[in-house]
């Protein structure tokens, strides 16, 4: 499987006056058109990582890495209009709450559209055309009127969704979902991933869904990345997360109930310290 | 600015008193009050900007002070062999159209800057904490009707307002002060109406409620020193505005009559020699603008110590 | 839940909006009666008696008496109030002592040459203020910002007065680049027919584009000077919200979109800062009004500010309290549209 995406040894590093922090520690890792779900709890590194792939960090943060390659092409680059390019027609990113990351006094679809008309050069009529078949696509029913709505007047699960569509309606190769479905009822939820599963399936792509909830990544994804404190600490195909070696993983896996666990306390992780420094 | 952070500076040597005021486990409330006083000070006097804006106005309260001791001519010595003679080494920044030396003018003039701000703020802040503490409070009708009363104040332009008291009563200083003090208190009322309304429904005010405490007791031992920083905060901005409004109604004639030295009565009798005589009307202006803008960096200073999440104007 | 268009939801929008225009309408009727009674009260509290102001202090009594009782001045306070109230409704402010004409006839005569002055200086302030801030957002730190915040400084520092008068040494003293104060040279007074008492707009109705120029630089400096502080307000206001709407989550989805900085910045982040800048636009016109009190003073500009000012000084207490109401209504007017606009266009507070 060629690489879609290859990076490494990814460092970011945040300065501020009162302190230095390093979010990213040297991450690598290589995908292909398949799901790949990044765990860790929070402040392990996880979006900011893909935030770097997309050119999100700003100053104070700095990126440096050996490569990051997607399709075979370095994605840091000093021509502004290369990550232009690149964002929304060959990567983009699905984030977490509708109620924020949709522009408040723009119409859905406008936002849509306005995804579809900067990478393909297309009149308004044919955007808008587009835009409702997307809708659609999202399953969404009577994509006309939800066109003209503004995000205030939609409800999570659909906000999300219509995310998707402003996400995927330039046809991009790589799609990073960070922590989409945290901030929706379970019910939603897998509703919502169902429809993501479908249109990555459909069009070939690839999928990096970031999340805190390591049985939904185990059950949804293809392989998974455990992050923790900037590095990751394990690898390994979803099918064998029950057969993890490293501490960390195996700790947060006690940490989940299982139908079958015996009653009784459930264990604390133990945080080594040394899986700060070392590189397992 | 290279400065030490507040942790390098805490935690470096430290002797006795400064120790002491450091301490993370204070032993008596006076101590904990003195500690926290001492790190905002330390806060602020990093501020270079703020600390600018102290000094300008410790520069004033010593003007005022001093002024017979440091004017090198009296204020109201006319002296028509010199009327309106450019700056020189004898009249630093000039006179004016009576002979009179202008820095010696303007230094006397600090005096009644400092009288007005004074006692608006005075007069202004207790009025205004007061009805918006209450009607924080108390609530209901009682809060409807002090909120439309300062609706109907701030719904005013502040100088029209002023100028038609001091038509009213007549001009004079303390006529001035009196209109201003009356456009300047319903901001505060505001201030204080919001902050009550926050701190009441505290877990600590019901416990004291509990405790037996009465509303005057709860007011004033409680929810007043709670609002006295955002209010001090707002005070200190408002100098600047208060400042700027005393001297346009002087400049208007509606403040201190002449011969007293008000900086906008000063402005406006060198308007007629703006042209060729311009440092007569000029200085008075400049002083005027340094005090207003000391007001304005110190307020900011405190604003960034005291009440952090109050957004700019 | 998905999208309700259906009758019932329409109807009942319509009538919470009629219940939240009434509730609107009775609060501002409020605040404007609460304005006439300070202004009531002010007007009692002068120690000249008006009736001599009227009549002259040598009038036999059977005159005084007759004045006084057309002044209604025998009536109980209260009466004296709802009879106040009634001829402000109708346009009675009385008699200008100084004039002798009505006041609102001095009003209308004065008041569209103070609007033509406030007007043009929040053009001033729009057009350089939130490019401005912009500038200073999206460069925080940098010298874009460090220049607004001391344009911001000089803007609550500086009395605009004084400003006014040090412009005028700069620029019609010594430059000689403007003319000097009034709204027109002499030259040019009278002959134009006032339609709508604006000069500029009168000027380039009636295609008299000589009179338009001269009007125009008259207007030049003390538009500058009072927008000035426009400026300042404005620009300041604009920074803090753009830097705001700049750490919005929408914005990085712009950004992912592949939307370019230019239109993340004027399309995006602007068109959110749009609608609580009205609110500051709307303020910044009100306080502009104040101000002009001491710039139309400064340049002899014939506006209602130095209507106020001449009038005071005679304690004509009609007139300035006229023109006290006047000003109040239009700033509770601004208040109001300030609102209205808001609503119409935040899409949430529909």
């Amino acid at each position: 499987m060629t690489a879609l995406l290859d990076v490494k040894n990814l460092r970011v590093t945040f300065e501020t006056r009162k302190e230095t922090i390093k979010a990213v520690r040297g991450v690598s890792f290589a995908m292909g058109r398949e799901k790949l779900g990044i765990v860790g709890e929070s402040g392990s590194g996880k979006s900011v990582t893909c935030r770097a792939l997309l050119g999100l960090v700003r100053p104070p943060g700095t990126v440096t890495a050996d490569h990051l390659l997607f399709d075979g092409v370095e994605l840091r680059q000093s021509d502004p209009r290369h990550l232009q390019a690149i964002r929304g027609r060959r990567i983009s990113m699905v984030m977490q709450d509708p109620k924020y990351s949709l522009n408040p006094v723009m119409t859905v679809g406008e936002q849509i559209a306005e995804a579809y008309r900067i990478h393909a050069r297309a009149s308004r009529s044919e955007a808008r055309r587009k835009t409702i078949e997307m809708l659609e696509a999202v399953r969404i029913r009577r994509p006309e009127q939800v066109y003209d709505t503004y995000p205030h007047e939609v409800s999570g699960g659909m906000g999300q969704r219509i995310m998707i569509a402003m996400m995927l309606i330039p046809g991009p190769d790589l799609l990073i979902a960070d922590e989409p479905t945290s901030a929706l009822d379970v019910t939603v939820q897998l509703q919502l991933l169902a429809i993501m599963d479908d249109l990555v399936q459909q069009r070939g792509m690839g999928l990096i869904f970031i999340s805190h909830d390591l049985n939904l990544v185990a059950s949804f994804c293809d392989r998974i990345i455990i992050m923790y404190a900037g590095r990751i600490m394990e690898t390994c195909p979803a099918s064998e997360l029950h057969r993890a070696r490293h501490p960390y993983t195996r700790g947060l896996l006690n940490c989940l109930p299982q139908i079958d666990t015996p009653p009784g306390a459930l264990p604390v992780l133990k945080r080594d310290p040394a899986w700060q420094d070392g590189t397992p | 600015m290279k400065s030490l952070s507040l942790n390098n500076r805490v935690t470096g040597q430290g002797h006795g008193l400064r120790q002491w005021l450091l301490s993370n486990a204070p032993r008596s409330r006076r101590q904990a009050r003195l500690g926290r006083a001492y790190q905002a000070w330390l806060t602020f006097s990093q501020n270079r900007l703020a600390m600018i804006g102290l000094g300008i106005i410790i520069l004033l309260v010593a003007a005022a002070a001093l002024a017979p001791l440091i004017a090198p001519y009296p204020p109201n010595a006319p002296n028509l062999s010199v009327r309106l003679a450019p700056m020189s080494a004898a009249h630093w920044l000039g006179t004016d159209e009576l002979g009179r030396d202008i820095l010696s003018r303007i230094i006397f003039g600090s005096r009644l800057t400092l009288y007005v701000i004074v006692l608006v703020a005075i007069i202004a802040a207790p009025v205004g904490l007061l009805i918006g503490t209450v009607a924080g409070y108390a609530g209901g009708w009682l809060d409807m009707v002090l909120m439309r009363g300062t609706d109907i104040f701030l719904a005013f332009p502040k100088l029209i307002l002023a100028l038609a008291f001091v038509a009213a009563l007549g001009p004079g200083i303390e006529n001035a002060i009196i209109a201003i003090a009356i456009t300047a208190w319903p901001p505060y009322a505001r201030i204080a109406r919001a902050e009550t309304i926050t701190i009441r429904k505290a877990d600590f005010i019901k416990a004291a409620r509990l405790q037996g405490a009465g509303p005057t007791r709860l007011v004033w031992g409680h929810v007043v020193p709670l609002c006295l920083s955002s209010l001090i905060v707002r005070v200190t901005l408002d100098m600047a505005g208060i400042i700027l409004t005393a001297a346009g109604l002087g400049f208007l004639g509606l403040g201190a009559q002449p011969p007293l030295p008000e900086w906008g009565a000063m402005i406006s009798s060198g308007r007629k020699f703006m042209l060729d005589q311009w440092w007569v009307a000029a200085m008075p202006g400049i002083a005027i603008f340094v005090v207003s803008l000391g007001f304005n960096l110190l307020g900011d200073g405190l604003r960034d110590v005291l009440d952090p999440k109050a957004e700019g104007r | 839940m998905g999208v309700g268009s259906q009758p019932s939801a329409q109807g009942n929008r319509a009538w919470r909006y009629g219940r939240k225009l009434s509730t609107l309408v009775a609060s501002v009727a409020l605040t404007f009666l609460g304005l006439l009674f300070v202004t009531f009260l002010i007007g009692r509290v002068v120690p000249i008696d008006p009736v001599l102001a009227a009549v002259g202090d040598r009038a036999p009594a059977e005159v005084y008496e007759r004045v006084r009782i057309e002044l209604g001045l025998h009536l109980p306070l209260y009466q004296q109030f709802f009879v106040y109230i009634a001829k402000v409704f109708q346009g009675d402010f009385g008699r200008s002592v100084l004039t002798a004409n009505p006041v609102t006839t001095d009003i209308l005569r004065v008041f569209p040459a103070t609007l033509e002055l406030a007007t043009a200086a929040t053009f001033f302030g729009i057009l350089l203020g939130i490019p401005m801030g912009v500038m200073g957002a999206v460069h925080q730190g940098r010298w874009p910002d460090q220049l607004l915040r001391v344009v911001g400084l000089f803007g609550y520092s500086v009395p605009v007065f004084w400003l006014g008068l040090m412009g005028l040494l700069l620029f019609y003293g010594r430059l000689d680049w403007v003319p000097g104060p009034g709204r027109l040279d002499v030259f040019y007074e009278g002959i134009l027919d006032p339609v709508t008492g604006v000069i500029l707009i009168d000027s380039a109705l009636a295609g008299e584009w000589d009179i338009f120029r001269n009007a125009l630089a008259h207007i030049a400096l003390p538009a500058s000077i009072l927008g000035y502080y426009s400026l300042a307000y404005i620009s300041r206001m604009t920074r803090s919200f753009m830097l705001e709407q700049l750490n919005q989550e929408y914005i990085t989805t712009a950004r992912v979109k592949g939307v370019s900085e230019r239109a993340v910045i004027w399309r995006h982040a602007l068109g959110n800062v749009r609608i609580p800048l009205v609110t500051v636009i709307a303020l910044s016109y009100g306080n502009l009004l104040e101000g002009s009190v001491l710039t139309e003073t400064v340049f002899a500009w014939p506006g209602l500010g130095f209507y106020l000012t001449k009038s005071l000084l005679s304690a004509d207490m009609n007139a300035v309290l006229g023109g006290t109401i006047v000003v109040g209504a239009v700033f509770i007017g601004i208040n109001l549209l300030s609102d209205a606009l808001y609503r119409l266009m935040d899409p949430r507070a529909r």
